[in-house]
């Protein structure tokens, strides 16, 4: 793709979900995530940081709303299992929480905010391998904006947004950020 | 950071960087599963010109938890038995693609030279060099007293701490002074004038001779061995009245207040500078310190290693 090309789509640029978008997604993603589980007796959210966490909480909050079903949260943090850990200078570390059950026989639904090339989630995968043995691994994501480059797909996907890679896409939370907003701008700028 | 040679100038910022990092990665060590992909393909080289166990087992862990390859040379036995400089094993070294080198080494600044010299490209950890520094020992010291006295926040401020014994042959006590000044901890060194360093009045400490008066108003004790290999001169009349005086017994314990830790880098004495019902009190944290070793040293790594090298950084 010719770059001024993509810098033209950029111009469409804005607010992909608003605060009330945003809690009405997270509902949705709740609705289908007790549907699609209902056979399995325990269900763990493991978000991953950094806003994965935060947004693996409420919908976890909300299932337990809807369902009265005990879904627990855990934190995964997977810099470790990065691939390109090489490629810049040592990341923070992140504190990984599991339940206090474990999450041993249990269905595991991935969480995360913005699912792009795929490989943070096979770094989520790795990284849940040496945590357990999970009866099944689920992945739920806020935004599905393409260009994967491994065979990954989400089971439960907020909105799917067709971008360009000249363009990021920023998820603000509360817990993080202080707003609650999906944006979609050129990269580099926020 | 590219080498970890001494605390002397490693930054607040740094030091308590990889406090926190080691915090992250002490969940590691109670896992099933203890091991982590984050250093495969990198070689860590274990250079050891003196003996060691708790300090060589300790880095050999923490470098296979984070999948490096390891290759422990110890000099005896070695080609250094026949005369081989530390340049030309250097250069072994490099030959053979080695990522890191943790060395430990009888002459102060050992270390410093390894890693200025222009022979390595390798990163270098300091594993203790003559008197000088003990890095490591150091960084695991200050996680220890941050675990139990401050909950694993923040910096040492308000905490004190006694070294008591041999300072002056100590690099474990030099690491220690510097660490602790930097996180902000009050250090009284206690021991016989003898086993002082000469200039100790320019080490930011404050200087005790008298054991019984210090215990009283201390968070932290640390006590440090008797280095019977050093002791070639007359430091003290003799080991009983040392261990009478400067010995950590079970009466002396009653002393600390509510709540202090009791610590030791190993190996101990039993007897001499500890005794054996102190060593395995209910203050001691000297097993806990061992362990605590593993998880500075692994965070120490994947700080030196994990990231980007020089020159290997692309986009």
């Amino acid at each position: 793709m010719a770059p001024n090309q993509g810098a033209r789509q950029t111009s469409d640029a804005g607010v992909l979900l608003s605060a009330e978008d945003l809690s009405r997604v997270i509902s949705r993603i709740a609705h289908e995530i007790v549907e699609k589980t209902s056979g399995f007796d325990s269900v763990v959210l493991m978000g991953i940081h950094k806003r994965g966490y935060p947004l693996a909480k409420r919908i976890a909050d909300r299932i337990n709303q809807i369902d009265n079903q005990k879904v627990s949260v855990g934190a995964l943090d997977i810099t470790l299992h990065r691939d390109d850990l090489r490629m810049r200078p040592p990341r923070p570390l992140e504190q990984t929480d599991l339940p206090v059950a474990g999450i041993d026989g249990s269905l595991v639904v991935l969480v995360d905010d913005v699912l792009y090339s795929g490989r943070t989630i096979r770094a989520g995968l790795d990284a849940l391998s040496e945590l357990g043995r999970p009866a099944a691994v689920q992945l739920a994501v806020l935004i599905d904006r393409g260009h994967r480059e491994l065979p990954i797909r989400a089971d439960y996907v907020g909105k799917n947004v067709p971008t360009s890679t000249g363009q990021s896409v920023k998820v603000r939370l509360i817990e993080t950020d202080g707003v609650d907003e999906v944006v979609l701008s050129v990269a580099g700028k926020a | 950071m590219k080498h970890l040679l001494s605390t002397h100038d490693l930054s607040k910022e740094n030091a308590l960087n990889i406090l926190d990092t080691a915090r992250m990665l002490s969940d590691v060590s109670d896992r099933t599963i203890r091991k982590l992909p984050t250093l495969r393909g990198r070689t860590v080289v274990n250079l050891f010109y003196e003996d060691s166990t708790r300090t060589r087992i300790s880095f050999e862990a923490a470098a296979k938890r984070l999948s490096a390859d390891v290759i422990n040379f110890s000099a005896k036995g070695s080609s250094v038995s026949k005369g081989e400089s530390l340049k030309d094993t250097a250069l072994t070294l490099k030959a053979m693609g080695a990522d890191a080198i943790v060395m430990r080494h009888h002459a102060s600044g050992a270390a410093h030279i390894l890693a200025n010299s222009g022979w390595i490209d390798a990163t270098v950890v300091n594993a203790g060099d003559g008197l000088h520094e003990h890095p490591t020992q150091a960084l695991l010291d200050a996680y220890t007293i941050r675990h139990h006295l401050r909950a694993n926040e923040g910096d040492l401020s308000g905490v004190r701490v006694a070294i008591v014994g041999d300072i002056l042959h100590s690099r474990v006590a030099r690491s220690n002074i510097w660490l602790l000044n930097t996180l902000g901890a009050h250090v009284t060194v206690v021991a016989p004038p003898t086993l002082l360093p000469v200039a100790v009045n320019s080490l930011p400490v404050e200087v005790s001779y008298d054991l019984d008066s210090v215990l009283g108003k201390v968070d932290a004790v640390m006590m440090l061995r008797i280095q019977h290999e050093r002791m070639h001169d007359a430091y003290f009349p003799s080991i009983r009245e040392y261990a009478s005086r400067y010995g950590l017994d079970k009466g002396r314990v009653q002393l600390l207040p509510q709540g202090s830790i009791v610590m030791h880098p190993g190996p101990m004495n039993r007897g001499i500078e500890i005794s054996a019902e102190v060593a395995d009190g209910e203050n001691s944290v000297i097993v806990e310190q061992v362990s605590n070793g593993v998880n500075v040293r692994m965070a120490v790594l994947y700080l030196l290693l994990g990231g980007a090298i020089e020159g290997e950084e692309k986009q």
